[in-house]
């Protein structure tokens, strides 16, 4: 126990210790923070109505991006498929990695969540005895079910692998490997869920199609590895940790194949949709081609399909690999934004554009919710900072027990 | 320089606003910072402040007849003091046994002028519309149509023309009270159900705003509460029901209840009433000769969006 409380104390010193640039980073994160802290404090006394949401467009930046975020938690599964099951020693260091990333996205899921709920301060009915949990009725009800169970299964098995490897001991298989199994399972749940979120409202036929999961899961490998890589890059820029290349030629491959299924199932989506010219037609033309002069989403969209074409060329043509580390990650961020666009004005905004009623309300976030949003990122991504940060000590050997 | 005013000016609270703009943002700081202190859980805001049993009250359905009635005496003296009068009510008469309420519009008859929206808006208690946003809330949507489509698509929901124009039929559209609601199936914490009765109705004081009802309902019947609702002194209906038209908060979901607090009493709702055409009718399902009834066994009606399957308790028909 006493063990277990110097583990925790050093390790929460190293996580906010460390050279100019990383201090400098948390500083800048922490004024995000502060800035989307008080964005919502205008939120919550003035009402949802500072955002640029409203009846017609109820869901907005915020949904969109728990959306998006979802994704990214969930490709965190990649990693720990090849890591734990072939045990493939050098994946097996990105693993740890890619689960405290999927924590920090998870973290985020949650709060735009309740960034976006009108009633905060009712959270506590979701709370089952002492509220009325809809469940299993309401998909809703389902995915704060499964995405807080899946922060739970993240934060166990890094949280044990850690503690042992400062204690220097052979972790206990039993006592993660099962977990690790199921949160691979959970994983492609937590995503499979929240597109069900959409697809399962037969009042929206825009979401109402079977082909959304599918083009959810690929979109989100494609996204979410990207984003991981990122992260390592950084990771092996700047300290010592030791990481091979193969684990990020291998997420290089993944990325690729999800990306060209998604850019796939988007042509048979679009095909299906025009082709036929169907009564599910009015959303997909509003964000493609604008309907009856409104078209917001029109610049947006096809930007976000140009990047995703250009990014997956450069990744076919391999012919930035082995340049410097900015330019071979050029594409990896072009995915990531043209994936979040895609997500957002791409997924949910058209979903209520036009409205059951036929009518055309466009919506665009206003400068709160912008504020609040990167706020949100602020808190996600520093908890990334000195989550990946502690395990990059503890990997190096600069949190230790101290010597008998 | 404009655009940057305009900026700064979109980041002000609204409603108080025109204060000198630095003082604004640092007496909110300040705010902010003995919110966090104290530790409050609920903002307090303006007109509501926070109270502890509000916070408390439990699910209707969890509620005991003793609780019910006193959350329903604390809630008449709040309403009264927001309201400054002393004539508030607010009820939970139940169902009646063997009723089960439908609507049948007549089509043919309909003239497009609206006066069921007002009507409706005064009857509820809705939100007047705030300072800052063109908002006020409405329950019955009067959609322009083109004769001979049934397709809202082409429907026009902003004509301001005079009414009926050459060409197009009109056609209301409030909640449907679906039987198999998706709006019921969504919620994740039950705070919308579908009374005995038929009747879909909301909980102000459970439902925690996430808007996932409003999503899922095919007839756009669910209206959210974007800012504090404003409803003038001297407009307020005093007569209201637990789960009707008792004036609601910022930050939850409401709609149409066919009038709980009229119907129950065995009155029509008040859309009904201030018909001129006689386009509207209500009644009780169950009754086989009652006028629904006799209209639905009688006419040609048909359900809107029917493929959707919703199962709703609302029927248009033309003569
Ligand atoms: S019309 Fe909409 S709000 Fe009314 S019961 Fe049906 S789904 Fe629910
Ligand atoms: S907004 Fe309220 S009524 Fe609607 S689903 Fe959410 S909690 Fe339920």
């Amino acid at each position: 126990m006493v063990d277990y409380l110097t583990f925790v104390f050093k390790s929460v010193r190293g996580m906010f210790s460390g050279g100019v640039r990383y201090r400098g980073w948390l500083a800048f994160l922490m004024a995000l923070m502060a800035m989307g802290g008080f964005a919502y404090y205008r939120q919550a006394v003035h009402g949802l109505g500072v955002s640029g949401m409203g009846d017609q467009v109820s869901w907005g930046l915020y949904i969109a991006n728990f959306t998006f975020l979802v994704g990214v938690a969930a490709a965190a599964v990649m990693m720990v498929i090849p890591g734990y099951l072939y045990h493939n020693k050098e994946v097996k260091g990105g693993v740890l990695l890619g689960e405290m990333v999927a924590i920090g996205a998870i973290v985020m899921c949650l709060l735009f969540v309740v960034a976006d709920l009108g009633r905060p301060d009712r959270m506590w009915h979701m709370i089952p005895p002492f509220g009325k949990f809809n469940f299993p009725v309401s998909m809703l009800a389902w995915d704060v079910l499964v995405l807080n169970g899946y922060l739970l299964l993240n934060l166990h098995v890094p949280g044990y692998l850690l503690y042992k490897k400062y204690k220097g001991e052979e972790p206990a298989k039993w006592l993660y490997l099962p977990f690790v199994y199921i949160s691979i399972v959970w994983a492609i749940s937590i995503h499979t869920v929240t597109a069900f979120l959409y697809t399962g409202l037969a009042g929206r036929p825009y979401w109402n199609a079977a082909i959304l999961a599918p083009r959810f899961i690929a979109s989100a490998f494609c996204a979410g590895p990207a984003f991981i890589i990122l992260v390592l890059e950084i990771i092996k820029g700047w300290t010592r940790f030791p990481m091979g290349e193969r684990i990020i030629g291998f997420l290089r491959g993944v990325v690729l194949i999800a990306g060209l299924i998604n850019i796939f199932l988007l042509i048979s989506e679009i095909f299906t949709e025009f082709y036929a010219d169907s009564a599910h037609v009015a959303s997909a033309r509003y964000l493609f081609f604008g309907l009856h002069g409104h078209n917001a989403l029109v610049p947006w969209i096809w930007t976000s399909i140009s990047m995703n074409v250009l990014a997956l060329l450069a990744l076919i043509s391999r012919k930035f690999e082995s340049r410097g580390v900015i330019v071979r990650n050029i594409p990896l961020l072009m995915l990531i934004v043209a994936i979040w666009i895609e997500k957002g004005m791409g997924l949910i905004f058209p979903g209520f554009i036009p409205t059951p009623l036929g009518e055309i309300v466009e919506y665009m976030p206003s400068a709160n919710e912008w504020m609040v949003s990167l706020g949100i990122w602020g808190v996600g991504l520093f908890i990334m900072s000195i989550l990946l940060k502690h395990a990059v000590d503890i990997e190096t050997g600069e949190v230790k027990p101290s010597a008998k | 320089m404009n655009k940057k005013m305009n900026f700064v000016q979109d980041l002000l609270p609204k409603p108080k606003a025109r204060v000198k703009e630095g003082e604004v943002g640092r007496r909110s700081f300040i705010k902010l910072l003995t919110a966090l202190t104290a530790g409050a859980i609920a903002m307090p805001e303006k007109s509501e402040a926070f109270s502890l049993d509000e916070f408390l009250q439990k699910h209707f359905h969890q509620m005991s007849d003793e609780e019910k009635q006193k959350t329903m005496a604390r809630l008449e003296g709040e309403y009264n003091e927001k309201y400054s009068r002393e004539d508030f009510s607010v009820d939970d008469t139940g169902p009646q046994a063997g009723v089960k309420y439908g609507y049948a519009l007549n089509l043919s008859k309909c003239i497009g002028c609206r006066k069921c929206t007002h009507a409706c808006v005064d009857e509820n208690n809705q939100h007047r519309g705030s300072e800052e946003r063109e908002d006020q809330v409405e329950y019955i949507r009067v959609l322009e149509m083109e004769k001979g489509s049934l397709d809202v698509e082409k429907s026009v929901h902003d004509y301001t023309h005079e009414v009926p124009a050459a060409g197009k039929y009109y056609m209301p559209v409030q909640c449907h009270h679906c039987n198999d609601a998706p709006c019921v199936k969504a919620c994740p914490v039950e705070a919308t159900w579908q009374e005995p009765d038929g009747i879909v109705v909301v909980d102000y004081n459970w439902c925690i705003g996430c808007r996932y009802c409003a999503a899922a309902c095919p007839y756009w019947a669910r209206k959210f509460n974007w800012t504090a609702p404003r409803i003038p002194d001297e407009e307020v209906n005093p007569d209201t029901h637990y789960l009707g038209n008792r004036p609601r908060y910022k930050g939850v979901m409401e709609k149409c209840t066919f009038c709980i607090n009229r119907v129950r009493k065995g009155l029509n709702p008040a859309c009904h009433d201030i018909c001129p055409t006689g386009s509207r009718k209500f009644g009780n399902l169950l009754d086989k000769e009652s006028v629904v009834r006799r209209i639905i066994d009688q006419k040609r009606i048909f359900i809107l969006k029917e493929e959707v399957g919703t199962d709703p308790s609302f029927y248009y028909f033309f003569d």
